[in-house]
């Protein structure tokens, strides 16, 4: 019944189709969405996760990140390092002195943000992370990974305020319960 | 068996090995096949595996349980999803968590979104293989483009997604993203249609594929053979239907079956199937109740992954993954790693039948079976 050869041109005239239309239809309704990437970028996805960075609030000294070491206990291909800073008298001064990530070995799961305990450790939307070698250049050292609580804001809003919402009403909680010796950190 | 008997009657060719592979842009990956070849007809081909070899099992061993959750999006890396949903149900198998309600239905929509991700990306690097040099292939990217953009907004990633959690799933769904879904879903049939035009009746397609690297019921089910490859012989064997796992017994959906299981019927079942992934998500998406993501029991275990020791004993789960069975079987000793870990990987037993559909096929044919099989290496040599 069918002349042979038909369905090929049915084929074709969809490619045509498609070919004209690329032009005119709106890039969510089948026409061109393809990105000039260096000059053009997408917007950001706002969860999209890359690579891990470290929050501080005001200035770098304010470092949210206590050296727990949790994230860099449950890290699957254990790409942190942790060290805790010593203060005078040689006790632990519940800050990092050393904290690298390997970026070469990080496979972006985000399991060290979803377990941080202290809000501090958080997901990335950089991607545009290269090095000439994977052994030295791919190894963040804490400079590296600092990043202001601005940044974090501006990336992802939306977490960013659930996040200092959280931290404010435990501020004012710690205020209100005016503790005399103020050393702990009551969480 | 056939060929060889040809050969020796009559002294012609000399039979000549080739190495396929393993860099080879048409064997889908790092995999390499030793085919025998009498003049262009396949007379002898062996697969070999293990080019990708990462030693996932054993590296899960050595982790706690939900660190091995990010390893198994590397298995399958076109639908990590699956990969997810295969060992979350494992170990609520092996801890005895219960999913609630809505954490269901999330997880059977991203499943199904992956299923129809994969047959899509399958479909078009098939045709590809054919010499439908990327026309098609982007066109079926260009749909995929859409989904891939949800899950980067659900779950945070394009490929490895990493969502699902022990008891539930990572994050919610909110109202945009499943209006977003709905969007897709409803547009998905016209696309569908204008992809079967461009295809299903192409001359070329049919004289290239119909009667091509036939596999019967009855060797595929001997072989073990699961998922798409099996249901294009005419063997009804579906897991959402066989165990209703999960709360697939809740939809109605149909097993599209082919008849002769040539590379045709498989790659018409395929497209079958995607109208049947877009059925069960319509249904879900207007089913979808509101409530909680995950179980109360196990939100500590967010918190504290090492600290999650689930009971001795062992579990198997499994999940119709797009390319066949997906299994995983863990053993639990009490301590926070596993004491045994194993996938039993569609991609790899699928494979175990390729050289029965290749005997006696021209060269360039075993391409277009390798495709139509499926793989990927990720899965295979894990
Ligand atoms: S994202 Fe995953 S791999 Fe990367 S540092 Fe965090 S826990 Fe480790
Ligand atoms: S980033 Fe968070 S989890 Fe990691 S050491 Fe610092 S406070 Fe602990």
């Amino acid at each position: 019944m069918n002349i042979f050869g038909s369905g090929v041109f049915q084929g074709m005239m969809v490619t045509l189709k498609n070919f004209l239309t690329s032009y005119f239809r709106k890039p969510d309704e089948g026409g061109i969405f393809t990105v000039q990437y260096p000059e053009e970028r997408e917007k950001a996805i706002e969860n999209f996760r890359n690579f891990p960075f470290l929050v501080y609030d005001g200035s770098p000294e304010q470092i949210r990140c206590v050296a727990c070491g949790i994230c860099e206990r449950e890290c699957p291909p254990k790409c942190i390092h942790i060290e805790m800073a010593l203060d005078v008298v040689g006790k632990p001064a519940r800050k990092p002195t050393v904290f690298d990530i390997d970026y070469g070995l990080c496979m972006n799961c985000g399991i060290c943000e979803e377990v941080c305990p202290f809000d501090s450790i958080f997901m990335d939307h950089a991607f545009e992370v290269t090095a000439p070698e994977r052994q030295i250049s791919l190894v963040r050292p804490k400079k590296a990974l600092l990043k202001s609580n601005e940044y974090f804001q501006k990336i992802r809003p939306t977490l960013a305020a659930v996040i200092d919402q959280k931290r404010k009403t435990a501020e004012e909680k710690k205020k209100a319960a005016i503790q005399p010796p103020a050393t702990s950190e009551s969480k | 068996m056939e060929t060889t008997e040809v050969l020796k009657n009559t002294d012609a060719t000399q039979i000549l090995e080739i190495n396929f592979g393993p860099q080879h842009p048409s064997t889908h990956g790092v995999f390499r096949m030793t085919v025998q070849l009498d003049g262009e007809k396949i007379c002898g081909l062996k697969p070999v595996f293990g080019y990708l070899h990462r030693n996932h099992e054993q590296i899960a061993e050595n982790l706690p349980y939900a660190a091995i959750m990010p390893y198994t999006d590397r298995l399958d890396y076109v639908n990590a999803l699956a990969n997810n949903f295969g060992y979350a149900l494992t170990i609520e198998k092996l801890a005895g968590f219960e999913v609630p309600e809505r954490a269901e239905y999330i997880r059977v929509i991203m499943a199904e979104l992956a299923r129809i991700v994969n047959h899509i990306t399958v479909i078009g690097f098939m045709l590809n293989d054919l010499g439908a040099f990327f026309t098609p292939l982007l066109y079926a990217f260009r749909e995929r483009e859409r989904i891939l953009d949800l899950f980067e907004e659900i779950t945070g990633s394009r490929l490895m997604n990493n969502y699902f959690r022990f008891g539930g799933v990572k994050r919610d769904l909110t109202n945009e993203n499943l209006a977003a879904i709905q969007k897709i879903v409803s547009k998905f049939p016209a696309f569908l249609k204008e992809f079967e035009a461009l295809l299903t009746k192409n001359e070329i397609l049919c004289m290239r594929c119909q009667n091509i690297g036939i596999l019967s019921g009855e060797t595929a089910t001997n072989a073990g053979i699961t998922g798409p490859v099996l249901r294009a012989s005419g063997v009804n064997y579906d897991i959402r239907k066989v165990d209703g796992y999960s709360i697939y017994n809740r939809f109605d959906f149909k097993i599209p079956l082919g008849e002769k299981g040539d590379v045709y019927d498989r790659f018409y079942v395929r497209v079958l199937e995607i109208r049947e992934s877009l059925k069960i998500l319509e249904q879900a998406l207007t089913k979808i109740p509101q409530g909680e993501i995950i179980n109360k029991k196990s939100l500590p275990l967010l918190k504290m992954p090492r600290n999650f020791k689930p009971p001795v004993g062992e579990a198997y789960g499994r999940v119709e993954s797009p390319k066949g069975e997906l299994g995983f079987y863990v053993v639990s000793d009490g301590t926070p790693q596993p004491w045994r870990y194993h996938v039993r990987a569609p991609s790899l037993i699928n494979l175990t039948v390729l050289e029965e559909m290749c005997l006696g096929q021209k060269i360039a044919d075993a391409i277009i079976i390798l495709g139509s099989i499926d793989i990927v290496l990720g899965e295979t040599d894990r």
